[in-house]
């Protein structure tokens, strides 16, 4: 028999150095976010104000402001999410509430897998080859949002399944044992308590499509446009490859360099701007359902 | 007639077999308690009668199950329609994340009723069968999470009774509840058979005894036996419903 005192301390011994490691790593994730946030912030926030936020670049991009890239990127999101949120969020309910287990069900959910981790240069490749050339739309809005949207597709129909299947089947046994079809169970009962998370979805996919640089690069991003798009017919320019430009085809690189650092945080603004208000809506959303 | 009737009933859950050639007549406006140790296939054969089982992937059934008559799982029956003629009520109070109201007149809505004065009266009728008028009426724009467990219940039994349905599915509808809110619930089901044929699926011999008119003792699958409750209770002619009953095994 060993030393029950001995072998107390030992076991406990062990356990704070397990945690003790799980603690450092988990608060160096956060100070490595905090740093990547601080060091932007010093870097870009010098030319923040409101005219770099409205007005066109001007003098070779060195000076003047970043909004039509603002605004490109704005539709961008927009455009993407009009694309991807419904056709993603109707494929994840027909997977998750209509098909039966079985091989169907495993190629179809493998495929989408497989979509997820396509590297972002071929969905651009593929978007321009299709939607630009192809289809005739050009490089424009339309086809950088539809080339966003296939990318932000798996996204949207994973959270989408996930949120499905939190739905308790109580909740969908009551309704059917009720004589309801799977339809109006799946819309009266399923979507309304799966709604709040589906938000989350959108959200997440908001963030990666803003931030793609990739799939706009030969599809609809310009390198310079000082004026607003009129039409989802019409070039853009957008927030990361205008990021990419600054940053290494500039006319001045070393005089644009603030203005870079200014881009990039605008650029984490809106996704983070894009998260409260989502984190907002499903609040606003989760209580609702309670009530109704 | 018989109201339900199951002629050499097998169910298959893929390759292993569930129930095996299951024989029952039971009558209208009785309750039928179905007993037996867990897994014995009680819930399964409650779940056939308003076939909740197609609902889960390979499966299989053979034989006949009849209501009023007609074989339910015949071709071309409306599974929809059959379940708003078998009602169910489940074992965990289920109640859907809407108000008190839109509960109850859930059912009432996908079977097609739009008229408002009618959802109305249904609503208030099914809940007062329910014996839970009283403690509700105030607040049935409320949602139903803010009743209590036994409450719950009762008003997921009222929603089951709003579509009007002629027999009652109840897979041990107490086991969550408190031994109050159980009387209750006994009590109503004894009330609600002179309108219902009520079959329960229960875990405590008690209330079998409480409110059943005949109890079915399933073990492994198959059917022991089937006689009044009294007699089950009292006097079983097989000896491993005794020794069930008395709590020598299961």
């Amino acid at each position: 028999m060993p030393d029950e005192n001995k072998l107390a301390k030992s076991k406990k011994r062990k356990q704070a150095v397990a945690f003790g490691i799980f603690r450092i790593l988990t608060y160096s994730i956060v100070a490595i976010l905090f740093i990547i946030l601080s060091f932007i912030i010093y870097k870009g926030i010098s030319v923040i104000n409101w005219n770099f936020i409205t007005q066109m670049p001007t003098e070779g991009m060195t000076k003047g402001g970043i909004f039509p890239a603002i605004v490109g990127t704005l539709c961008l999101v927009a455009g993407s999410m009009i694309f991807a949120f419904p056709v993603g969020v109707l494929a994840a309910i027909y997977m998750n509430e209509y098909v039966k287990d079985g091989i169907i069900k495993k190629i179809i959910k493998q495929m989408t897998n497989n979509l997820a981790g396509i590297p972002s240069i071929v969905f651009g490749l593929f978007g321009m080859s299709l939607f630009v050339n192809k289809l005739h739309f050009g490089d424009s809005i339309l086809a950088g949002s539809l080339t966003l949207g296939l990318l932000a597709l798996p996204v949207v129909i994973r959270t989408t399944e996930e949120s499905l299947k939190a739905v308790d089947n109580t909740f969908r046994h009551a309704s059917l044992g009720l004589g309801a079809t799977k339809w109006e169970t799946t819309r009266r009962v399923v979507l309304p308590i799966a709604f709040p998370n589906i938000i989350t979805g959108l959200i997440l996919s908001i963030g990666r499509v803003s931030g793609e640089t990739a799939p706009i690069l030969f599809t609809v991003a310009a390198y310079f446009l000082p004026k607003l798009p009129t039409s989802i017919f019409d070039q853009a320019m957008a927030l990361p490859y205008h990021l990419y430009v600054l940053s290494t085809s500039g006319t001045d690189i070393e005089a644009t360099r603030p203005i870079a650092y200014g881009t990039a945080l605008v650029l984490i603004i809106i996704v983070l701007i894009a998260n409260l208000l989502a984190n907002g809506l499903r609040k606003y959303f989760g209580k609702k359902v309670k009530m109704n | 007639m018989n109201k339900i009737e199951s002629k050499d009933v097998n169910f298959f859950y893929g390759a292993s077999q569930a129930l095996k050639n299951i024989n029952i007549a039971i009558k209208p406006n009785t309750v039928t308690a179905l007993i037996g140790p867990s897994g014995c296939g009680k819930s399964t054969y409650l779940r056939l009668f308003n076939r909740m089982n197609d609902l889960i992937d390979n499966t299989k059934i053979n034989g006949q199950v009849l209501i009023d008559g007609d074989d339910i799982y015949a071709k071309g029956v409306n599974v929809d329609s059959l379940r708003k003629k078998v009602g169910m009520v489940f074992q965990k109070p289920n109640p859907f994340p809407k108000t008190i109201f839109e509960n109850v007149a859930y059912g009432l809505r996908v079977n097609g009723i739009s008229d408002k004065k009618l959802i109305e009266e249904r609503v208030e009728t099914s809940i007062k069968q329910v014996v839970l008028w009283d403690e509700v009426k105030d607040k049935l724009k409320k949602s139903a999470f803010e009743l209590s467990g036994g409450q719950q219940q009762r008003l997921c039994i009222a929603r089951a009774l709003a579509i009007q349905p002629s027999i009652l599915l109840m897979d041990e509808p107490t086991s969550a509840l408190d031994p109050i809110s159980t009387a209750k619930v006994e009590e109503l089901i004894y009330e609600l058979k002179t309108k219902y044929t009520i079959v329960i699926v229960t875990h405590n011999m008690q209330q079998a005894g409480r409110v059943s008119d005949t109890t079915a003792f399933f073990y492994m699958g198959e059917l022991i036996e089937h006689d009044n409750t009294k007699t089950i209770f009292t006097n079983p002619k097989i000896e491993r419903t005794q020794n069930y009953i008395t709590g020598r095994f299961g």
